[in-house]
């Protein structure tokens, strides 16, 4: 497969972007890399390596603490990439992102600075079948230490929240709605607009879990009206540690520090400390600059691209993955519609267990993802220990669906279905 | 790398038709344990009689390799003393861990599992039917590894 047999698709020019990621150049064996596992990780275009490594080349120091001009650049980067990723999910204030290293340390802040002291016996913190781990884990010892309860939406057989009785699960003892933006198993988009007019309405706060939802679909947390937002900067194009919690300014301040220690406060005497404004009160020790620098870069490339054109691309691509799987006679676990679907694809394909699949399919250069994919409440939902996945980023073309089907037919071979 | 390495007709056909693969509740040792990576599942039942195996099954669901290994597993300690499988599963886990190349005089067709070696992300695999064997053999009681508080 050559850049120039690409199909481009929707109103990006996807060969124009492949010859932007270096990696995609690269072999496995003797066979081309075919990478469908953005949903773990996104790959980095050179516009993102170039950023972060020039930052260490020419600007390196360290943000928020140095009086000389080396110190000055580092932190007017640092906090150019803030406002970028305020801008790119539309929050008006830059002072209401607050880097972390990711959607999980972000859970967990919130789970730690606001749950902890905002719950008490009796509260219930409201999830949903289809969360990930790491927006279940933190919420359920968040509930262990305060007495709160958590109770989850269930899914229907499509794999659509089941939204029948959310009356009864959102009640005015609900204190904080927890929920993906994008299922990293089904693909789902939950109807987030109602979703979080439901629990305002009972007076609870929303998390939007965006660590799918962000790097795939345009996003507006000023029009979404969430509370807060989770932000994993290693899914949209940018570097691993790199990331952020959006919250609404009032809830920052007044929740207490997460993690403590240098920059995080305003004095410190002997018996006590006091902290310092937003964000900074929750950006404790040297934080990942270059990192967020190069988020600032990621950002940028997709905003150039056009988040509306992203996601038109992603789906058309899973719209005809979907087609091809369920052809080729593999079960689709999640909605089959793109409407209310992104690019995490989950399949089983005929009784090839799907680790199995992963190494057969590896020897083609496919590289997806099999297993409970974080996601063992989903995986007992339907009855399946894991699932193979297949996701799709801005870089993905029809062509590699192929491959990933053409490959599929060769472990049944292997099986001798 | 070729494929063969790893799904070699013996793996795939204990894996179709696994050998042992069945409750026993009268077993006096058993074992459960998941592979929490990967979602696999084993239970192992062991029947011991004194310092003899007399009887080992299984029950889970997994890949080719942890079901393969698993079956081949039950035959291999069938009828051993105590002291011997636990060697065997000792120098199974050398062997996994590529410190160890036995022949199939020594080994059996459990040598069929060698070639998992080059995949070591795979060997986690192999290794999880051997690892809830030795913790049944050592009267574990078999909590999943892991468990959350809720």
């Amino acid at each position: 497969m050559s850049v120039t047999e690409e199909r481009s698709t929707g109103t990006l020019d996807v060969a124009r972007v492949r010859a932007d990621f270096p990696i995609l150049s690269r072999t496995v064996g003797d066979k081309p890399l075919v990478y469908l596992d953005s949903a773990a990780t996104s790959q980095k275009p050179q516009q993102v390596i170039d950023a972060e490594s020039e930052f260490y080349a020419n600007h390196n120091a360290n943000a928020h603490r140095g009086l000389y001009m080396l110190a000055e650049e580092a932190t007017a980067m640092y906090e150019d990439s803030r406002a970028k990723l305020a801008r790119f999910i539309g929050a008006p204030d830059p002072a209401t992102v607050v880097f972390t290293r990711g959607t999980t340390e972000s859970t967990n802040l919130v789970a730690y600075a606001w749950a902890r002291r905002s719950l008490k016996e009796g509260d219930e913190i409201l999830l949903t079948d289809m969360e990930h781990h790491s927006n279940i884990v933190p919420w359920q010892l968040a509930a262990h230490d305060t007495g709160a309860v958590v109770r989850y939406v269930p899914l229907t057989d499509d794999g659509l929240l089941e939204l029948s009785d959310l009356g009864s699960l959102l009640t005015p003892r609900t204190k904080l709605f927890a929920v993906t933006g994008m299922s990293n198993s089904l693909g789902t988009l939950p109807p987030l607009p109602q979703l979080v007019e439901a629990a305002h309405a009972v007076g609870a706060l929303v998390l939007v879990d965006g660590a799918q939802l962000v790097p795939h679909v345009p996003v507006d947390v000023a029009e979404l009206d969430c509370d807060f937002l989770t932000i994993s900067g290693h899914k949209m194009l940018g570097p691993t540690a790199s990331g952020g919690l959006y919250a609404r300014r009032e809830l920052l301040e007044g929740m207490d520090p997460f993690v403590s220690g240098g920059h995080m406060i305003d004095e410190v005497f002997h018996d006590r400390s006091t902290w310092n404004v937003v964000p900074y009160k929750f950006e404790a020790g040297t934080m990942n600059i270059a990192q967020e620098v190069g988020l600032g870069a990621a950002i940028d490339y997709l905003e150039g691209l056009g988040m509306e054109a992203v996601r038109a691309h992603e789906e058309e691509i899973t719209a005809y993955a979907i087609e091809r799987l369920l052809d080729a006679g593999a079960t689709v676990y999640g909605p089959t519609d793109v409407g209310v679907r992104g690019g995490a694809v989950s399949f089983w394909y005929k009784d090839v267990h799907p680790h199995d699949l992963a190494t057969i399919l590896n020897e083609e250069g496919v590289a997806i993802r099999a297993g409970h994919h974080c996601n063992q409440l989903v995986m007992r939902r339907y009855g399946v220990p894991a699932t193979a996945r297949a996701s799709f980023y801005v870089y993905n073309t029809n062509d590699e669906v192929d491959a990933l089907v053409e490959a599929l037919v060769k472990a049944e071979g292997v099986f001798g279905l | 790398m070729a494929l063969d390495d790893i799904y070699k007709e013996v793996i795939l056909d204990h894996y179709k038709n696994p050998r042992n693969k069945r409750e026993m509740p009268d077993a006096e040792l058993s074992c459960s344990r998941n592979n929490p990576l990967c979602g696999d599942e084993i239970t192992v039942f062991v029947h011991a009689d004194g310092d003899v195996v007399r009887e080992v099954s299984f029950v889970g669901q997994g890949c080719s390799i942890s079901q393969s290994s698993a079956s081949m597993m039950t035959e291999a300690v069938t009828g051993r003393p105590v002291a011997d499988a636990e060697a065997l599963i000792h120098d199974f886990r050398q062997m996994m861990a590529g410190d160890l190349d036995p022949s199939e005089d020594e080994f059996g067709e459990l040598v069929a599992l060698k070639g998992v070696v080059k995949y070591p992300i795979r060997v986690k695999c192999a290794v999880l039917a051997w690892d809830v064997l030795q913790e049944a053999l050592g009267g574990g009681e078999g909590a999943a590894a892991g468990s959350a508080p809720h």
